[in-house]
């Protein structure tokens, strides 16, 4: 048979597998085939294991023909290269961890891997989930499926491109600060951050643990919200995963938004941001008045002093995170060294790149006697009061509606020399992190030059049905508006 | 950080970059420097803010004094720990001498 992989959603290869039209192995061998053309100029991927996925698949199809009806048997995805998947390498797209092997799956991939999932490769990313393009990756620069010239966006840029691209049917990405909801905007598919402590960190590689959560990136949300549901739920090797049911989001999506109230910040549509953008953000905010939400405009006074405040926790965090990274227990050691400390400082050196030096050093001086108060303090304090003002506007509204980011993706190389003006694109989407809701972002349109823009639906801390509801009546209704 | 503006000011990146255990070349510490003043000069902006009396937030979702029973349970093997590490035999994991 034919098989369209690149126009392949998740729903629509779970419907094959369970129709008996095609096998997991067929499946995952078109996948590969499409990755062998095309992967050569996107490189969403740092290594794809094609014996080991088709084993898993065959052992999918084994499993299907003695009964077994898992939710995701036989559906290969791919996996941001953050994600320790055991037996597999996780390089967090850095030299410092070459020759590294994950001994262990990661709580969300075990779980995956019990519902039938198949895991096809390891995608490309942000040296350690830094950045916010994919350029500071140690193994070369993932490009956007909708113009090779531009930035697939990230951390999680290589996953973005696999989806959109047509090299995945869905993949996992993480979000530290907006790597999943940026790069699936910028590229044009759908991103999903769950709150801080729905989906277990175990086995995520930490950039900053108060922060970081792994989530879906796919065709569509219903597929966001089928992953989800597997991949939710407490988890006792991470202490601040939170021990809560876990609604069936699928049965919670419908075609209609009546009853719901959305909020549109005043702060998140302001001057500064790119008009194609701004106009069809709005556009989609009409699309959702129509679909029977209640509109109304709120107030998030401390918006703007959301990226300053992340950029020193982040880094503060990750500071003390990659301390681990010493030429000790895994990955490159320099050669030639005198004593221990001129091997963590030798080997650090030679392992990490440029971004990630940086945000160490920035990370380090924050935290530093001194100025340990006038920053990280302060800066924690103000992250209370960000929070806050989500906290408020939640108590009235089901979710927001907002852009996802200031601009469509940008060329390559473009800011790579110009962090600070890097870390400024990321304004919408940091808030969520650091006041720990969700956050999920949907393609609504694309610029004239062809290049896509997203939808940003925030919702309260654990009320991912409430955004997932909203993101797939919208997504209904702009199919059907295309078609019709 | 009002009173203390001019300490403030300027980051010592060599400095720092040893308390990180990070070995810089002339290069990249010059580079460094200028992205990592002009990254503090904005983030400074939080000192505009009023914080007298707010709590400091470490998690959004604030959870304390998780507790498991106290049981034995596999984990890793001493092999599969050795395996990733650049330097072992087959107890231990080898590392420069520290004492001379």
């Amino acid at each position: 048979m034919s098989l369209e992989i690149e126009n392949l959603d998740l729903q629509a290869a779970v419907e094959l597998l369970e129709g008996g039209s095609c096998s997991s192995e067929e499946l995952v061998h078109a996948l590969l085939s499409r990755i062998t053309a095309r992967d050569s100029s996107l490189c969403a991927y740092l290594s794809v294991d094609g014996d080991a996925s088709l084993r898993q698949a065959r052992d999918a199809d084994k499993a299907r023909a003695s009964g077994s009806t898992a939710p995701l048997l036989g559906i290969p995805l791919a996996v941001k290269d953050v994600i320790n998947v055991s037996g597999d390498s996780c390089h967090c797209a850095s030299k410092i961890l070459e020759g590294y092997v994950s001994p262990y799956d990661a709580t969300v991939i075990g779980r995956l891997r019990d519902a039938g999932a198949v895991f096809v490769g390891r995608t490309n990313m942000d040296e350690f989930a830094m950045g916010s393009s994919t350029e500071n990756s140690a193994f070369g620069v993932t490009r956007n499926p909708c113009s090779i010239d531009h930035v697939p966006g990230g951390s999680s840029g290589g996953s973005a491109a696999a989806v959109a691209g047509g090299e995945a049917v869905a993949a996992l990405g993480s979000d530290t600060g907006g790597s999943i909801r940026q790069p699936a905007s910028f590229c044009g598919c759908v991103g999903l951050k769950p709150s801080y402590g729905r989906v277990s960190r175990y086995g995520l590689t930490a950039f900053a643990s108060s922060l970081d959560q792994i989530g879906p990136m796919t065709r569509t949300v219903r597929d966001a919200a089928a992953l989800l549901e597997v991949m939710a739920g407490h988890d006792e090797r991470d202490s601040s995963s939170i021990n809560m049911a876990v609604p069936g989001y699928s049965s919670c999506l419908g075609e209609d938004l009546r009853g719901m109230k959305l909020g549109l910040p005043k702060e998140y549509f302001v001057a500064g941001t790119d008009s194609e953008v701004d106009n069809a953000v709005r556009a989609a905010v009409e699309e959702c008045s129509k679909l029977g939400a209640e509109i109304v405009e709120i107030s998030l006074p401390h918006t703007d002093y959301a990226v300053a405040t992340y950029y020193i926790i982040a880094t503060a965090e990750a500071s003390a995170n990659l301390a681990r990274f010493d030429g000790v227990r895994y990955g490159h050691r320099a050669e030639g060294v005198i004593n221990p400390i001129d091997m963590y400082g030798k080997t650090r050196a030679q392992g990490f790149g440029a971004e990630v030096k940086r945000r160490i050093i920035l990370g380090t001086y924050v935290l530093s006697s001194g100025y340990h108060d006038a920053y990280y303090l302060r800066a924690q304090k103000v992250r209370t009061l960000i929070r806050q003002d989500f906290e408020k506007v939640f108590e009235d509204c089901d979710a927001l509606l907002t852009p996802v980011t200031p601009t469509p993706a940008y060329r390559i190389g473009e800011k790579v020399d110009d962090p600070l003006r890097m870390y400024l694109g990321d304004v919408f989407t940091v808030p969520a992190n650091l006041a720990g809701i969700c956050g999920l972002s949907v393609p609504c349109g694309v610029s004239s030059d062809g290049l896509p823009i997203g939808l940003q639906v925030l919702g309260p801390a654990f009320k991912e049905e409430n955004i997932l509801r909203v993101g797939h009546a919208y997504e209904l209704a702009r199919a059907n508006s295309k078609n019709g | 950080m009002q009173s203390d503006n001019q300490n403030v000011d300027r980051i010592d990146v060599s400095y720092v970059a040893h308390l990180a255990r990070l070995h810089l070349d002339k290069e990249e510490i010059e580079s460094f420097q200028g992205q990592l003043e002009e990254t503090l000069d904005y983030v400074r902006k939080i000192s505009e803010l009023d914080v007298e009396g707010i709590e400091p937030t470490a998690h959004a979702v604030s959870v304390q004094n998780v507790f498991r029973a106290d049981e034995e349970r596999p984990g890793l093997n001493r092999e599969q720990v050795l395996e990733n590490s650049p330097a072992h035999n087959e107890e231990q994991i080898l590392v420069p001498k520290i004492i001379e």
